[in-house]
C-alpha cells in the first residue's frame, strides 16, 4: 500500500508517455505508407542519440530542484573544439578526452557556485551558457568539417537488421547512448547518492539534517549534467560530422520538456531517466510524423507545447488528487 | 528617511557610472560625445537610451514576476506574436478592414500581449504550475503561433506612423525612451503608489502564509503576468518597429535571457521577495550599455556573449554573500598570520 502511494506521479506519468507514444507511433504506422516499419522506430534512436544523452543528464539536476540551460552550449562548444582540434591533426582519442574534462570542469564550477556561493543554478548556467556560445564563436564562426578517421568509422558503423523484407540499421553510437541511460538508472535506483538526489529534490534542509553529503551530490549532478552534454556533443559530432558554433540553439529546452513528458517534476524529487528517454521518443516521433506530413517545421514546436502543456496540467491534477488523499488519511 | 548607500538601486547603479566611466576613458571621451543634428540628439549615450528602452520595459514586468518567485520565460515569444500581428495589421495582411491603422494595430497587437499574459496566469494562478514549466509552453508555442500568423513569411511594412515607434524623435530624444519611462513611472505608481508591491513582495516571500494573510494571490499573480505579457508585446512593437518588419524567428529570441539579466544585475532576488523597478532598469541599461560598448570599440560581435558572461559571472560573484564572506574570512586569516609573524 505504501509503496502505491509513492509511485504515485512518476508511474502514471511513465505509463501516460509510454501509451501515448505507442499511440502516437500507431496513428503514423497507419496513415503512412513505410511508417510503421523497424527502421523508422530505430532511427528514433539514431537521430536522437545524443538527446537522449542531454537528457538523461539534465534528469539528475532537475531532480534536486536545479536547473541547467547551459547543455545546448555545452554540446556546440564540444562540436566545435573537437572539430577544430581534429583539423589541427589532433588525435581523437586525446580530443574526446579533453572535451570531456572541459564538462566536468564547468559542471564542477557550476555546482561550486550553486552550492557554495549560493547563486541561483538559472543565473550561473545562464553565464555558462554564455560563455560557451561566445567560445564557440571565439574557435571559429564557420563551420567546420571533421575528416578525422576514427570520427568517420563511428559514425558510419552500424548493424543492420534484415526481418523479412525491410532493412533497419542502428548506429554504434546509439549504444554508448543507451549504456549511459543504463548506468544513468542504476546510479539513480540502487546506489546512495541516487537515493541523495531524490532526497535534496524533497527537502534540501532535512536530507542535510539527515546527515547526507548534500554539499557533493549537488556539485556532483551539474557535474553528471555538464559531463552528458558533453558526451552527447561527442555524439552529434558523430551524428553530424561538423561543428559550428550556432547548433542546437534552444536545445536545452528540448532536453527539459523530455524530462518533463516523461513525468519529472521541475520542484524536484520526482521523476526518472526512463522517463526522459521516452520523452525524448515521443518528440522524436512528433517530428518524424511532421516530416511525413510535409507540415513546416514549427508545426513540431506547437505540437510538442501543446503536449507539454497536457502532461503537465495531468500531473498538477494527480498531484493535487494525491495532496487530497494524503488529507483525509 | 533610508541612506541612498543603504538602498537596492545604489549598487547596480555604481556598476553602470563605474562601465559608463570606463567606456569613456578607453574611448578618449568619444562616448560622451553627444551631438545635435536636425534637432535630434545623436550619440552613444543616447542610442543606449533607444535601444535599451526595449530592455527596460521587459525588465519593469518581469522584475514582478520575479518578485513573487515566479519567472516569465515566454517573453521573447510574445514579442514575436505582437510584432507578427501588428505588423500583418499594418500590411492589411490580417483584418483588411482596418485599412493598417497603426493606432488600432497597436493596442491588437498588445491586447495578444494581454491575452498570452492571460493564459500564462491561468497556469500559474489557477492550476499552479512551475512559473518557470509554465511559461514554457508559450516559449516553446509562441514563435509557432506566430509564424502561423505571419503565414511563415518576414512581413515587412510600409508606414511611416509605425516606424516611428521606435526611429522617431520627441523633443530630441528618441520615442521608445518616452514610452519606457512612461511604462516604469506607471509601474512605480502601482508598485509604491499602492499595497499592490507590499503584496508582490510578500507573495514572494511565502506565498501560503500571504493568502492566510488575506492577500488575494490569484487575482494578483493573473494581473502581474497579464501585465507581464503587456510589457513583452510593447517591446515586439518597438522591435518589430525598428527592423520594419516581424521576423518571427527572430524577434526577441534569447531575450528573455537578457530580461532576466537585468533584473538580476538590478539585485532583485530570483527568489522572490524583494525587488525594484528602478533597479532592474538600471540592470538593462548595464546590459545595453554593454552590447553598445562591445559593438562602439570595434570588438568582434562573436565576443559579445563572451562579454556579458565574465560580467554576469562578476556580478553574481560581488552579490553573492557566501563569496564575500569568503573573501573576507581569506583576508582575516591573513592578517592575522601576519600579525603573528611580526
Amino acid at each position: 500500500m505504501k509503496k502505491q502511494v509513492r509511485l504515485k506521479i512518476e508511474n502514471i506519468s511513465l505509463v501516460i508517455a509510454c501509451v501515448l507514444f505507442v499511440l502516437m507511433f500507431g496513428a503514423g504506422a497507419i496513415h503512412y505508407d513505410h511508417f510503421g516499419s523497424l527502421s523508422t522506430f530505430l532511427n528514433l534512436f539514431n537521430d536522437n542519440a545524443y538527446l537522449i544523452v542531454v537528457a538523461t543528464g539534465i534528469t539528475f539536476v532537475l531532480l534536486t530542484g536545479g536547473i541547467d540551460i547551459s547543455v545546448s552550449s555545452v554540446v556546440a562548444f564540444t562540436c566545435v573544439l573537437s572539430a577544430y582540434l581534429l583539423q589541427l591533426g589532433w588525435s581523437a582519442a586525446v580530443v574526446i578526452c579533453i572535451v570531456l574534462v572541459i564538462g566536468l570542469l564547468n559542471g564542477f564550477l557550476i555546482g561550486y557556485c550553486v552550492q557554495e556561493l549560493k547563486i541561483q543554478p538559472f543565473i550561473i548556467t545562464l553565464a555558462s551558457q554564455f560563455l560557451l556560445r561566445g567560445m564557440c564563436a571565439v574557435v571559429s564562426t564557420v563551420s567546420i568539417p571533421i575528416e578525422n578517421n576514427f570520427y568517420k568509422a563511428a559514425a558510419l558503423n552500424k548493424i543492420a537488421f534484415k526481418i523479412g523484407r525491410t532493412n533497419a540499421k542502428l548506429y554504434l553510437y546509439v549504444f554508448l547512448a543507451l549504456a549511459v541511460v543504463c548506468v544513468a538508472f542504476y546510479v539513480l535506483n540502487f546506489t546512495r547518492f541516487g537515493r541523495t538526489v531524490y532526497a535534496i529534490g524533497s527537502n534540501e534542509l532535512s536530507a542535510g539534517y539527515m546527515g547526507l553529503n548534500v554539499k557533493w551530490v549537488k556539485i556532483g549532478v551539474y557535474m553528471i549534467s555538464s559531463f552528458c552534454a558533453a558526451l552527447g556533443g561527442v555524439i552529434f559530432s558523430f551524428y553530424t560530422l561538423a561543428g559550428y558554433s550556432l547548433q542546437n540553439m534552444g536545445m536545452e529546452l528540448d532536453a527539459i520538456s523530455s524530462a518533463v513528458i516523461g513525468g519529472t517534476l521541475l520542484t524536484g524529487g520526482v521523476g526518472n531517466v526512463l522517463g526522459s528517454v521516452v520523452g525524448v521518443l515521443i518528440q522524436g516521433v512528433i517530428q518524424t510524423i511532421v516530416t511525413y506530413q510535409n507540415l513546416n517545421a514549427w508545426w513540431t514546436r506547437v505540437t510538442i507545447a501543446a503536449l507539454l502543456c497536457l502532461f503537465i496540467v495531468l500531473q498538477r491534477i494527480i498531484s493535487i488528487r494525491a495532496d487530497k488523499r494524503k488529507g483525509g488519511h | 528617511m533610508k541612506k541612498f548607500t543603504k538602498t537596492m538601486e545604489f549598487k547596480p547603479l555604481c556598476i553602470l557610472i563605474a562601465i559608463i566611466l570606463v567606456c569613456g576613458i578607453i574611448s578618449g571621451g568619444d562616448f560622451f560625445k553627444v551631438t545635435i543634428v536636425d534637432g535630434h540628439f545623436y550619440g552613444r549615450l543616447i542610442d543606449i537610451l533607444r535601444n535599451g528602452s526595449r530592455y527596460a520595459i521587459l525588465a519593469a514586468g518581469m522584475t514582478m514576476a520575479l518578485g513573487t518567485g515566479g519567472t516569465d520565460i515566454s517573453v521573447g515569444s510574445i514579442m514575436a506574436i505582437s510584432g507578427a500581428i501588428a505588423c500583418s495589421i499594418v500590411d492589411e495582411r490580417i483584418l483588411g478592414g482596418l485599412h493598417g491603422n497603426v493606432a488600432l494595430a497597436v493596442i491588437l497587437a498588445l491586447c495578444a500581449g494581454a491575452l498570452c499574459g492571460a493564459w500564462n496566469g491561468f497556469m500559474i494562478a489557477k492550476l499552479k504550475v512551475q512559473p518557470m514549466v509554465a511559461t514554457m509552453i508559450l516559449l516553446t508555442a509562441g514563435r509557432g503561433i506566430a509564424q502561423l500568423i505571419a503565414d511563415g513569411k518576414i512581413v515587412t511594412i510600409t508606414s511611416e506612423g509605425y516606424y516611428s515607434i521606435s526611429g522617431g524623435y520627441l523633443l530630441g530624444f528618441p520615442i521608445p525612451m518616452f514610452i519606457a519611462t512612461g511604462v516604469v513611472i506607471l509601474f512605480l505608481i502601482l508598485t509604491k503608489g499602492t499595497a499592490f508591491g507590499m503584496q508582490v513582495e510578500a507573495i514572494g516571500v511565502n506565498q501560503n502564509s500571504s493568502r492566510l494573510a488575506g492577500i488575494r494571490v490569484e487575482r494578483n499573480l493573473w494581473i502581474i503576468y497579464i501585465l507581464c505579457g503587456i510589457t513583452a508585446a510593447l517591446a515586439g512593437i518597438i522591435e518589430s518597429a525598428g527592423i520594419k518588419g516581424a521576423d518571427c524567428n527572430n524577434c526577441g529570441l534569447m531575450i528573455e535571457m537578457d530580461g532576466i539579466l537585468a533584473v538580476a544585475i538590478g539585485g532583485t532576488s530570483l527568489a522572490g521577495g524583494r525587488f525594484s523597478i528602478i533597479s532592474s532598469v538600471i540592470g538593462a541599461l548595464i546590459v545595453q550599455t554593454i552590447s553598445t560598448t562591445i559593438y562602439a570599440f570595434g570588438v568582434a560581435p562573436e565576443l559579445t556573449r563572451v562579454a556579458k558572461a565574465i560580467i554576469v559571472i562578476i556580478v553574481c560573484l560581488i552579490q553573492s554573500q557566501a563569496f564575500m564572506n569568503k573573501i573576507k574570512a581569506v583576508g582575516i586569516r591573513r592578517s592575522g598570520k601576519e600579525a603573528q609573524a611580526a
